[in-house]
């Protein structure tokens, strides 16, 4: 069967699947739109979540970020998993308890300040609106590369099915959607993972197979990988190389971890389980579901890596490489992508692979003249895994709908976290307070249609920065909403001047430090110093900084606290109920 | 329920916590990034033990962790009367 068929039969089934929930799992009030009524087994939730959180990015970039860096970039394995602890410890039970529907609805009764709901609405707003661009462009490229359409209706069949769902089913017909997203994505990731693993390693657990013998060499595949890194003039895979520097480690994966626990709409999961303990127990199933992709995705990016090297070199590096006319059938469909390009410089018909700026002292005795892989983009590595690893159409199939559902899955969560923000936090609880259950709920459906609208425009128009918004949106959660949280549940004598200054200063000094290197709005030229590590100050990168943020913020909240009073004694009162489980209903009527 | 007992309850939960994340801390941001060239003797299939909690180790011990902390939690939560 052609290959074309079967991405779309996979595809389209996966489709049906999702809109087939929709219609079972119809919202009929404005709890079942915001929270799933509260009735979701907290396994259930788990799944939801992981899918809710595994974006495009992880499902099709991370492999790539961590095959052409190494231990460097182990920083996004240990800081978008590490969020978790934060959120099961620290946070969603405490939410859960307090028992509303959105992350301002916590901020703006907490801290009794309709300007605090106001400042947790806008981080909100920003933060997942640059999230979701990332989410549909993604679902875009997706459909273009497996099912031929143009890359604006790919967009488009994306953003109605999104529509179908949300729409209708709110947060109950997200929550099952996912759950079915999750399966998808997790199979179609694992299964050419597994059988890389066994080809190289003869081991089936890729987890295991990462630190385990190298079958043709007979050496640990890893120490091999070294070795032909280090031949090649590349950085050797197991140390870490500049940029990056241990500071700037540490504090780029604190960032991830407590962005991580800041993002509302992974927040938001939470408050649909029956109970505060199923909250904890939610988190945790949502890690493992999670760390099935994350414990893989590290081994997938070694082993592509190795694969890549021993294809084009199939007899060692100092031996005659690939000749370009033998090429296999995955590169040859890839170059027509311009994801992947050769370019013969020497002239000899054979492929040369190698790190030009340090190039191995062998290289002009050999008659190299440049590295010949001109482009070889990142996001190929997952994509390509099936047609690398030699399996079945089938497979590919499976990796077309899996790079779908994580796109999808997380655009809707954020979909959920923008049109809750405003027809709850600001048309309800600030503009029209009296609005009746039947008119809130519509202004939901009739918020969540808009930011569809709008989430389609800027996939099909994307602002030039995206890829830096985004880790903007990672800066300013971990900057502005964590801290505030955390103290709304660990300090009951925080008043609300404390917690406006804080959210203020934490993003705005993040703010500040990322336009300083990244251009005021990332308009180019406008950075008042160069982004390049010597530049930054004691080596942290903008990126980094929403840790730095974060830490303002708890010093500026303090201090200003401490000059100002203690919360009322009815917010503390608030406080002490939140901290204990029993009584969950109660703490609504507040 | 006295304000005593939910004092009580609320300290040995801030302790729990303390204890967990200091965990959380040491196997990531200590055994993965900083303590690694401690470790560095410590070989783990071609390459070191830091390089495994970094990429495998520290993940699994987070999910160890909150299991842990469900588990201890659910029994303090009967023990302080304060389930639901």
């Amino acid at each position: 069967m052609d290959q074309f068929v079967i991405n779309l039969i996979f595809v389209g089934a996966s489709f049906a699947l999702y809109i087939g929930i929709a219609i079972w799992a119809r919202a009929g009030t404005t709890s079942d739109f915001y929270a799933a009524s509260r009735g979701v087994n907290p396994i259930v939730n788990g799944a939801a979540t992981a899918a809710d959180w595994m974006s495009a990015a992880s499902f099709i970039s991370m492999a790539g970020l961590i095959a052409f860096v190494g231990y460097g970039n182990s920083t996004f394995l240990m800081g978008w998993t590490g969020g978790y602890v934060i959120l099961a410890l620290l946070l969603a039970p405490y939410l859960r308890k307090f028992g509303r529907f959105t992350v301002p609805d916590f901020i703006g009764d907490r801290f009794y300040s309709q300007t605090a709901r106001l400042v947790a609405v806008i981080s909100l707003l920003v933060m997942s609106i640059t999230y979701v661009i990332g989410q549909m462009t993604g679902a875009g490229v997706a459909f273009s590369r497996f099912l031929e359409v143009d890359n604006t209706t790919g967009l488009l069949i994306a953003a109605a099915v999104v529509f179908i769902y949300a729409v209708l089913g709110g947060m109950k017909g997200i929550t099952y959607t996912q759950l079915a997203q999750y399966c998808v994505l997790i199979v179609a990731y694992t299964i050419p993972a597994i059988f890389i693993s066994l080809q190289l390693t003869g081991n089936p657990l890729p987890q295991l197979g990462l630190f385990s013998t190298h079958t043709e060499s007979g050496q640990p595949l890893l120490q091999t990988l070294n070795e032909v890194l280090i031949e090649l003039g590349f950085n050797d895979y197991t140390g870490m190389h500049a940029p990056q520097n241990t500071l700037n480690m540490v504090l780029f994966t604190l960032s991830l971890m407590i962005g991580t626990a800041g993002l509302p709409h992974v927040i938001i999961r939470f408050f649909t389980v029956p109970k505060v303990a199923d909250a904890r127990t939610s988190a945790g199933w949502a890690l493992v579901f999670i760390a099935l992709l994350y414990t893989v995705a590290p081994a997938v990016g070694a082993m592509a890596r190795l694969n890549i090297i021993t294809t084009i070199y199939p007899d060692g590096v100092r031996e005659q490489p690939l000749a370009y006319a033998d090429r296999p059938d995955w590169m040859r469909n890839w170059e027509q992508t311009g994801l992947l390009a050769f370019e013969d410089k020497n002239g000899d018909g054979f492929i040369q692979y190698y790190n030009e700026a340090n190039p191995p002292e062998f290289a002009e005795e050999l008659g190299w003249e440049g590295n010949e892989m001109v482009t070889f983009n990142q996001d190929i590595l997952v994509l390509a895994n099936p047609e690398i690893a030699q399996l079945p159409g089938w497979v590919i199939g499976l990796i077309a709908a899996g790079g779908l559902a994580a796109a999808l899955s997380t655009a809707a969560g954020l979909l959920l976290a923008i049109s809750s923000a405003v027809s709850h936090d600001l048309i309800k609880n600030m503009i029209n307070p009296g609005i009746s259950e039947k008119g809130e709920l519509l202004a939901a459906r009739i918020s969540m249609a808009f930011a569809i609208a709008l989430a389609t425009y800027l996939g099909l128009n994307p602002p030039g920065f995206a890829a830096q918004v985004v880790a903007l949106a990672f800066g300013l959660a971990a900057s502005s909403l964590f801290p505030a949280l955390m103290m709304g549940i660990f300090s009951k004598k925080m008043n609300a001047a404390g917690a406006i200054t804080g959210m203020i200063v934490g993003l705005g000094s993040t703010l500040l430090y990322i336009f300083t290197y990244l251009g005021w709005f990332f308009f180019p030229g406008t950075n008042m110093l160069p982004n390049t590590p010597e530049y930054w100050l004691f080596g942290i990168s903008p990126l980094s900084f929403g840790a730095v943020g974060a830490a303002l913020n708890f010093a500026a909240a303090y201090l200003v606290n401490k000059l100002t009073g203690d919360a009322p004694a009815e917010i503390q009162e608030l406080v002490e109920g939140i901290r204990v489980p029993k009584g969950a209903g109660a703490a609504v009527d507040h | 329920m006295s304000d005593k007992s939910t004092d009580d309850y609320w300290k040995a939960n801030v302790r729990i916590i303390t204890i967990c994340m200091v965990i959380w801390a040491l196997v990531s941001f200590g055994f993965g990034i900083v303590f690694r060239p401690l470790l560095a003797g410590i070989p783990v299939g071609g390459t070191d033990l830091g390089f495994w909690f970094a990429q495998q180790g520290s993940m699994l011990t987070f999910i160890v962790l909150i299991f842990y902390y469900r588990w201890y939690m659910n029994r303090l939560d009967r023990e302080y009367g304060v389930e639901e």
